[in-house]
């Protein structure tokens, strides 16, 4: 109750209603009492609060007021609202930009991270078994070779460097080679040469990058045609475990190599195919693959990388398959219609060495420009 | 016809709360400000609080007396309101986009201090009233703000005599300072 009676006090004597003893009489009792004191300075700060309140809450008010009819006298407008959907990218552009990086990097660093364990190689792991001609054969400047170059003037298109080299081997005594595709892929012109390093130029007739076969057509009049070709062509193919050979040109010579027949599937399950167990180089592709009997089962045409010995060779069939194509293709090309295939092997029950005297005049070594 | 008016005149008018003078500026320089905020991912009530707290300043700036405008008063306006809404931006952690300038700007930033702390006060005082409650805030309201006589607000509120609401008024105020203090000296 005191408390309140000097508040009142302190009312008065700050509203300067206090007559003029009693005002007096209060000062005195400030100057005694120091909470008394203290009670005036609170309260005058606090009137002085408590009004500025009162006028910031009246005149926010007002404003309010103002507002709400200028708005409807139309002297104010609402914003025309721009569209939620773009109001709401406005905000978020910023947010969303980063989301999407994050989500771009992520994807990328996924798909390599599955590219690089999955490692799903294909042509990586097998090679083509074509030669690459660098500079190497400008190299050879043996005399045997300058002998016989002396002696057959090269076909070779001038100041062109081959783009690659294989085998090839006669099918038909008119001078029908088979090759590989790839070996011939990409050229301008085809020489060919034999074991004497005879030179002879040959058009593609054919060309099948799935199968991987070509036939190539020798066009030159010093090539002397035979009536047959010592060997045949099996249909079927070769057993597991037969014994082979290979006649190739991976160097500028003629190469012999033996083998056995591995798998009947190539690589990856590729029935176009088959495994062998023989040596073979880069030059090989294109190759004839021999069986005892001296009959054609394969063309060589890659060997898987990591292993060693796992060479493929496409089945000789396949030979059959594209000279079907091609007697459909040009169906009035009278020396491809009349194409005979050697149907019985002449090297039935020779020595390997007979066999080969009479193959290597077949086999030649392919060079693309 | 008011807007004709010097802006100085205007300041004097907005101490003074003549009613027309303010609505004058406020016709004059809403939608000015209301373009800042809405093209700056605000809303519409953004906008009208934005504005509403820069005419507080400005109110507070001319009834201080020592206030002198240096600027157009839309410079001034712009100025301050922008400085609000960058830092509402901040405060509501959103990404604070960088606001142009579409007019001159002056520093205000002394200035709005001050508001702040002027701001601090009235919501500890609005706490505080609002922390009292019925009938001591309407009691404290009518006599305090409202600047009534006793003797009507002990007829309005019921007392018997303007002596019971004097009394009542008192043991009121003693515990709207009692509230008002104690944040106070949270604060400070």
């Amino acid at each position: 109750m005191q408390d309140l009676q000097l508040l009142e006090k302190v009312e008065r004597y700050l509203a300067k209603e206090m007559s003029v003893e009693e005002e007096i009489t209060f000062e005195q009792l400030r100057k005694d009492n120091p909470d008394v004191d203290q009670l005036v300075v609170e309260q005058t700060l606090f009137l002085d609060r408590l009004a500025g309140y009162g006028d910031h809450k009246a005149f926010k008010s007002e404003l309010n007021e103002i507002h709400n009819r200028l708005t409807e006298e139309g002297t104010i407008q609402r914003p025309v609202a721009p569209v939620k959907v773009l109001s709401l990218f406005k905000r978020y552009k910023r947010v969303t930009a980063v989301a999407a990086s994050i989500a771009g990097i992520t994807t990328l660093l996924i798909a390599g991270m599955t590219m690089y364990y999955s490692r799903k190689v294909n042509t990586a792991e097998i090679e083509q078994l074509r030669r690459e001609f660098k500079q190497e054969v400008a190299k050879r400047t043996n005399e045997v070779y300058n002998r016989v170059k002396d002696r057959f003037p090269t076909k070779a298109p001038e100041n062109a460097q081959p783009i690659s080299g294989g085998t090839g081997f006669l099918i038909d005594g008119k001078g029908f080679l088979v090759t590989n595709a790839h070996v011939v892929k990409g050229s301008s012109s085809v020489v060919i040469q034999n074991n004497k390093g005879q030179q002879f130029r040959a058009a593609i007739v054919y060309q099948n990058e799935v199968t991987d076969i070509a036939i190539l057509k020798i066009e030159d009049t010093d090539f002397k045609t035979t009536s047959s070709v010592p060997y045949n062509i099996r249909k079927s193919g070769a057993e597991l475990g037969e014994s082979l050979f290979t006649l190739g040109f991976p160097r500028e010579e003629i190469v012999y190599n033996e083998g056995y027949m591995s798998a009947k599937t190539g690589y990856n399950g590729d029935t176009l195919s088959c495994q062998i167990g023989v040596a073979a180089n880069p030059g090989n592709s294109g190759g004839p693959v021999f069986n005892r009997n001296g009959e054609v089962i394969g063309i060589i045409n890659t060997r898987q990388i990591q292993a060693q010995g796992v060479v493929f060779a496409i089945n000789s069939k396949n030979i059959y398959a594209a000279l079907q194509e091609i007697r459909t293709d040009k169906a009035n090309d009278t020396t491809i219609q009349m194409m005979k295939l050697p149907t019985t092997s002449m090297l039935k029950g020779l020595e390997r060495v007979q066999q080969i005297r009479r193959i290597e005049d077949c086999v030649f070594m392919v060079k693309s420009y | 016809m008011k807007s004709a008016l010097t802006e100085e005149a205007q300041l004097e008018g907005l101490a003074r709360n003549d009613k027309e003078i303010i609505e004058a500026i406020y016709a004059a320089h809403y939608t000015m400000v209301q373009s800042l905020v809405v093209n700056n991912s605000g809303s519409y009530d953004d906008a009208r609080d934005i504005f509403q707290e820069t005419m507080i300043v400005l109110y507070q700036k001319a009834r201080s007396g020592s206030f002198q405008l240096n600027c157009q008063l839309k410079t001034y306006i712009y100025s301050v309101a922008r400085r609000l809404w960058l830092k509402k931006l901040n405060y509501s952690q959103r990404y604070v986009p960088d606001i142009g300038n579409i007019f001159e700007t002056v520093p205000v930033d002394e200035q709005l201090e001050q508001h702040d702390q002027q701001n601090s006060d009235f919501n500890m005082m609005d706490k505080a009233m609002s922390g009292l409650g019925e009938p001591c805030k309407s009691l404290l309201e009518a006599f305090y703000l409202q600047k009534r006589t006793m003797t009507d607000i002990a007829g309005q509120f019921g007392y018997t005599n303007a002596d019971n609401a004097k009394n009542q008024k008192y043991k009121c105020l003693a515990r709207l300072k009692k509230l008002f203090f104690a944040q106070y000296k949270n604060k400070t």
